[in-house]
């Protein structure tokens, strides 16, 4: 758009209603020009706050496959749209530039992480877990009782995690008989 | 009242509620260590001194005792006010702090003695070995929902005078809890806390309720649990539980940590609060089974049979079949104390090979952070999943005991995989949060790179070792193979569907596949699966009642159409005590749940609520004699979980520490406890090692070489560990470094510099930080002297934006004897101006300390304080010692 020294802000402001400045007069165009993410975005869909157990609302704005910007649902009676700095912070937390997007592997005395494909890691961790479950075995205990189970494998974690997640650890460690599994709910 | 939290900078949307209540008249009382922005917004704000909440809250209870402002009706009719104790009971004021049945060589009870008059007794010696191993397994965390086994109809005086009747013996018992104790212990002013006994009496009875808010400063403890049980007592005694605007509510501080402790990953329980077998309690299935449902006597767990065959069945599908017990013997079988630091413990020792961190971080989260990272050095594996490069994936590189030189990189021989994971709008799923709400959140994109759920990672691990042993004859391994492992996968990553497991965790019918609509539908035939009963309805109709999403101003306040609640959609817990024992309100502006004669054939349970009540059981309802299971429960008793159906005063069973609340001092404390001989918790779970110190406190000596208190909490732009905070831009800027708050005084006394630096120094470790100088802190006046309370934000690490040193890394491993949470809200500390030395340096200074306190000798404190087997550590007397360190 072409610029004219009528649109120069002292200028509108004398001319205009908003002789203070304080409106519309101080308004660039740029300013006008500037539309919400939250107006482009592709779609919303309806999330939950990952940070306490408040349980706040979110609407999840998309756009081309990207995060764009996180709010509170206004819906939610539990939060009517609002958001705590942490809440209001968590597009930060999927987009930070330090989250890790790739496998990381730290060989025994390496001073060093080295990169590993997904594929290679999990098979890897597969070995280690049948490994370990069966150097570790106890069909009995110490004191003769029947406990099939192993005591060298331990998890800790659960309290940021999905149900559906957590019924699934449980789960397959039960299956497989560790039972030092433990999470945040104990701390 | 708000007490132990501070909600308005860590739970600060849910605060928008209490300022709600304010706006419309209610009195908000903040009861703290420390003046937070909860304290600014209250209309009291009462300082106290860290780890005596239980004198200043058993001054509360003396105080509604002597002056009978408890609400009579309610506590007669529907607590064991009235219930008669057995003639065996003696109490801590006989026993200069112990409860009659103590045993000092175990640190055990016999509860035998703590039982109801005529209950039957048990033989002599057998309770003590059950608390010896519930203290282990922190089966109190069972006991919380199985509530109490009562059987037959012990006898009553419902004028509440007999000298036995429990509320006699809980007059005796805080009888000495009087404002000028409180005074004394807390260092709160006798007036304070008087306004503080008026506030809550006044704003309690039919008319009016109190609701009572804690959060980890209550539970992270040495006698946390007695904590929240006093709390209880008094909501009690004033009538305010199961009623609108009253109750207990906890804030707790993680997303799902509601649900993980529900559907939980935690060594004691399975989904739904059944007990992990033990192998020296529960030989058989039925064995399993009566542990729960205790036969004969009365409440709901009555069904517990069903939802236990629903789980195995949920479990191991078409293999769990009546004959074979559904499986129950590939269940395996915990033998004592597997909690996580036990096996943080157990790593140091070298008996754990592989360690799987699902979103946590114990290096910078946990207490005692030296011995997590001692620990996770000393793994054959470890396997590290989060969104983040955090502290405890990369401990043998960077971290406190590399730069002392205790971890080599060349010499640690852990293998450490750190995986990507997908954050909380890359996956679908429900949170379960504090009030017991699920929500399901909708996926928005697909995560980045190598990113993947957990959903993703657990059932594709499950899937691979299934498929290595998949010829094995090996009978170990059938519990895997035979396993229910066959979810519906989508997308580009095979993603096992989410919606599938929740179906499996709500429960249908095994032949036609219907999804169940509550847990009473649950069969213990093997014709209904469900892996968590108690979440059963949360799918009910096909539908996913968790993904509700009606705006809260189109419903009532209760809003019974946003997500799903446990049980049965069900808000307000107990709410059958929102009506008087015929089924009416206490009154018209407090009514929630409540009789209507006319409604249905015989009259219904109705109400703004779904009522926590047989809908058609009549407050007339008295159940016949010999009657048992939820038949035994009358219809004016409104506590159906447990076995008498009244809410517990006293708690003759469940607890390890006793069935009263006591003030004990914490395990690191400057003060000799005032109350009694008996120091601090006696039956506390302790790991007495050398790399596990704990500061000396009263009657050992040298506790003035740690003269001052600190406790740590957090801020609101930072989350617990950091590893969701200190590596995003914004939060990061927001709270840049770590700090220590003191006072003004502590501040002169030390010579420390607003915005310069300090050490804070224990028998574990030294950390530094910038001194905040503030009025927030104060002095407080405690027996006569002054004690200085030191304030830490335990969020900091050697990761992210920001960095710093964690102040977990202060604290030792002392925990509570029923959950086993650790004491992490209070322990001693010196603290000294400057950075604190670099590199070994900063070893030999915490070895100084502990010369001079005698920890070097003896790691450990005296843990009976009372009696001929008194624990005394002479050779931390100067005099025994060849060589007295202290200045």
């Amino acid at each position: 758009m072409v610029r004219t020294p009528l649109d120069w802000p002292v200028l509108r402001q004398l001319r205009g209603p908003d002789v203070l400045g304080r409106g519309p007069a101080a308004r660039s165009r740029d300013t006008e020009e500037l539309t919400p993410r939250t107006k482009t975005a592709d779609r919303v869909v309806g999330s939950v706050c990952p940070y306490c157990a408040v349980g706040c609302a979110q609407r999840v704005f998309v756009k081309d496959e990207k995060v764009v910007q996180i709010e509170g649902d206004p819906d939610s009676p539990v939060n009517r749209g609002r958001l705590c700095p942490k809440g209001s912070a968590s597009k930060n937390l999927v987009t930070s530039p330090l989250r890790q997007q790739t496998i990381r592997y730290r060989a025994p005395y390496a001073t060093e992480w080295q990169e590993l494909d997904l594929g290679t890691a999990m098979e890897m961790v597969a070995d280690r877990v049948v490994k370990a479950r069966n150097d570790t075995w106890q069909d009995i205990d110490e004191k003769n009782r029947r406990v099939r189970r192993t005591l060298g494998i331990a998890s800790l974690g659960g309290a940021t995690l999905d149900n559906e997640e957590n019924y699934l650890i449980k789960k397959l460690f039960t299956a497989m008989g560790a039972i030092q599994i433990e999470n945040q709910a104990r701390i | 009242m708000i007490q132990g939290s501070n909600m308005a900078e860590a739970h600060p949307v849910g605060f928008q509620w209490v300022m709600e209540a304010k706006a419309r008249g209610a009195k908000v009382i903040h009861v703290d260590p420390r003046f937070t922005r909860t304290s600014a917004l209250a209309d009291q704000f009462v300082p106290i001194r860290v780890g005596t909440d239980i004198a200043f809250l058993g001054g509360v209870i003396n105080h509604v005792l002597q002056n009978e402002l408890d609400f009579r009706e309610y506590v007669v009719a529907y607590t064991n006010a009235a219930t008669i104790l057995s003639e065996d009971f003696q109490d801590t004021d006989d026993l200069d702090g112990l409860f009659s049945g103590f045993d000092p060589e175990t640190r055990t009870y016999d509860p035998a003695s703590w039982q109801y008059a005529d209950a039957g007794q048990k033989q002599e010696g057998q309770g003590r070995q059950q608390h010896e191993e519930q203290r282990e397994t922190a089966s109190a965390l069972q006991h919380e929902t199985h509530g109490l086994n009562v059987e037959g109809d012990p006898p009553r005086d419902p004028t509440l005078q007999h000298p036995r009747c429990v509320y006699q013996v809980l007059k005796r018992h805080y009888s000495r809890y009087t404002p000028e104790l409180v005074e004394r212990v807390c260092g709160v002013s006798q007036e304070e806390f008087l306004e503080v006994c008026r506030a809550w009496t006044e704003a309690s009875g039919r008319e009016r309720t109190t609701a009572l808010v804690y959060s980890v400063g209550w539970t992270q403890h040495s006698v946390g649990v007695q904590y929240i049980r006093t709390g209880a007592i008094l909501q009690l005694l004033l009538g305010n539980m199961g009623r609108p605007g009253g109750g207990i509510m906890a804030l707790r501080g993680h997303a799902s940590i509601q649900g993980s402790t529900d559907i939980p990953t935690l060594f004691n329980i399975l989904p739904g609060y059944l007990p992990m077998p033990n192998a020296n309690q529960h030989e058989s299935f039925q064995d399993w089974i009566d542990s729960v449902r205790h036969p004969g006597s009365k409440g709901f767990w009555d069904n517990a049979g069903a939802y236990a065959v629903n789980l195995l069945k949920a479990y191991w599908g078409d293999a769990a079949t009546a004959d074979n017990d559904f499986c129950f013997d590939y269940l395996p079988r915990i033998t004592g104390d597997h909690g996580t630091y036990r096996t943080v413990m157990d790593m140091i020792d070298g008996k754990v090979k592989g360690y799987f961190l699902l979103g946590q971080n114990p290096a910078v989260g946990s207490a005692h952070g030296r011995a997590q990272r001692l620990g996770m050095a000393n793994l054959d594996w470890l396997v590290v999943r989060d969104l983040f490069e955090i502290e405890s994936a990369t401990f043998w590189k960077n971290s406190p005991e590399v730069e002392t030189g205790e971890i080599v990189p060349e010499e640690c021989r852990t293998e450490v995989f750190l995986f990507p994971a997908a954050s909380h709008v890359e996956k679908e799923g429900t949170f379960t949060q504090t009030q017991r709400m699920l929500q399901w959140r909708t996926k928005a994109v697909e995560p980045p790179g190598d990113a993947r759920s957990e959903l993703w990672f657990f059932y594709h691990l499950g899937r691979m070792v299934r498929e290595r042993l998949a010829d094995s004859t090996e009978e170990r391994d059938r519990p895997l193979l035979d396993l229910a492992w066959d979810y519906p996968l989508h997308g580009e990553h095979d993603e096992p569907s989410a919606e599938a497991v929740l179906k499996e965790i709500n429960g249908y019918e095994v032949a036609t596949g219907r999804p169940l609509s509550s847990f009473t539908e649950m069969k213990d035939d093997g014709s209904t699966l469900g892996g968590c009963w108690i979440y059963t309805g949360v799918y009910a109709d096909g539908v996913n009642q968790a993904a509700r999403r009606k705006p809260g101003r189109e419903q009532s306040y209760v809003a019974p159409e946003w997500g799903w609640a446990w049980p049965a959609n069900r808000r307000n817990l107990y709410n059958r005590a929102s009506a008087d024992p015929d089924g009416n309100p206490w009154s018209e502006r407090k009514r929630l749940v409540w009789w209507d004669p006319d409604k249905g054939e015989n009259g219904e349970w109705t109400g703004d609520d779904v009522p926590d009540f047989e809908r058609t059981k009549p407050p007339t309802y008295r159940p016949d004699e010999g009657q048992g299971g939820i038949a035994a429960i009358a219809g004016n008793d409104p506590f159906i979980m447990q076995g008498d159906g009244k809410g517990s005063l006293f708690v003759p069973q469940g607890l390890i520490d006793g069935p009263l609340p006591t003030h004990y001092e914490p395990v690191e404390s400057p003060f000799r406890n005032v109350l009694y001989g008996q120091q601090a918790n006696p039956t506390r779970k302790e790991y007495d090692r050398d790399d596990n110190p704990m500061n000396p406190s009263p009657p050992e000596l040298h506790s003035d070489v740690y003269p001052f208190v600190f406790t740590t909490s957090r801020l609101t732009e930072h989350h617990t560990a950091g590893g969701m905070s200190r590596y995003l831009q914004y939060l990061a800027e927001l709270q840049p470094e770590m700090f220590v708050e003191v006072s003004p005084a502590l501040a002169a006394e030390r010579g420390l510099q607003h915005g310069g630096w300090c050490h804070v120094v224990t028998s574990r470790a030294a950390i530094e930080g910038r001194v905040l100088v503030t009025e927030r802190l104060r002095p407080l006046r405690v027996d006569g002297r002054t004690v200085h309370t030191v304030w830490l934000p335990y969020h900091w690490g050697s990761g992210g934006f920001v960095t710093g040193d964690s102040a977990n890394d202060l604290l030792g491993i002392a925990l509570d004897p029923n959950v086993l949470i650790q004491e992490s809200k209070v322990g001693t500390c010196d603290v000294l101006p400057g950075r604190r030395p670099r590199g070994r340096a900063v070893l030999d200074l915490v070895a100084s300390y502990k010369e001079r306190s005698g920890v070097d000798v003896d790691p450990g404190t005296p843990i009976v304080t009372v009696g001929p087997d008194a624990d005394v550590h002479d050779h931390r007397d100067p005099v025994m010692r060849k060589e007295d360190g202290d200045p």
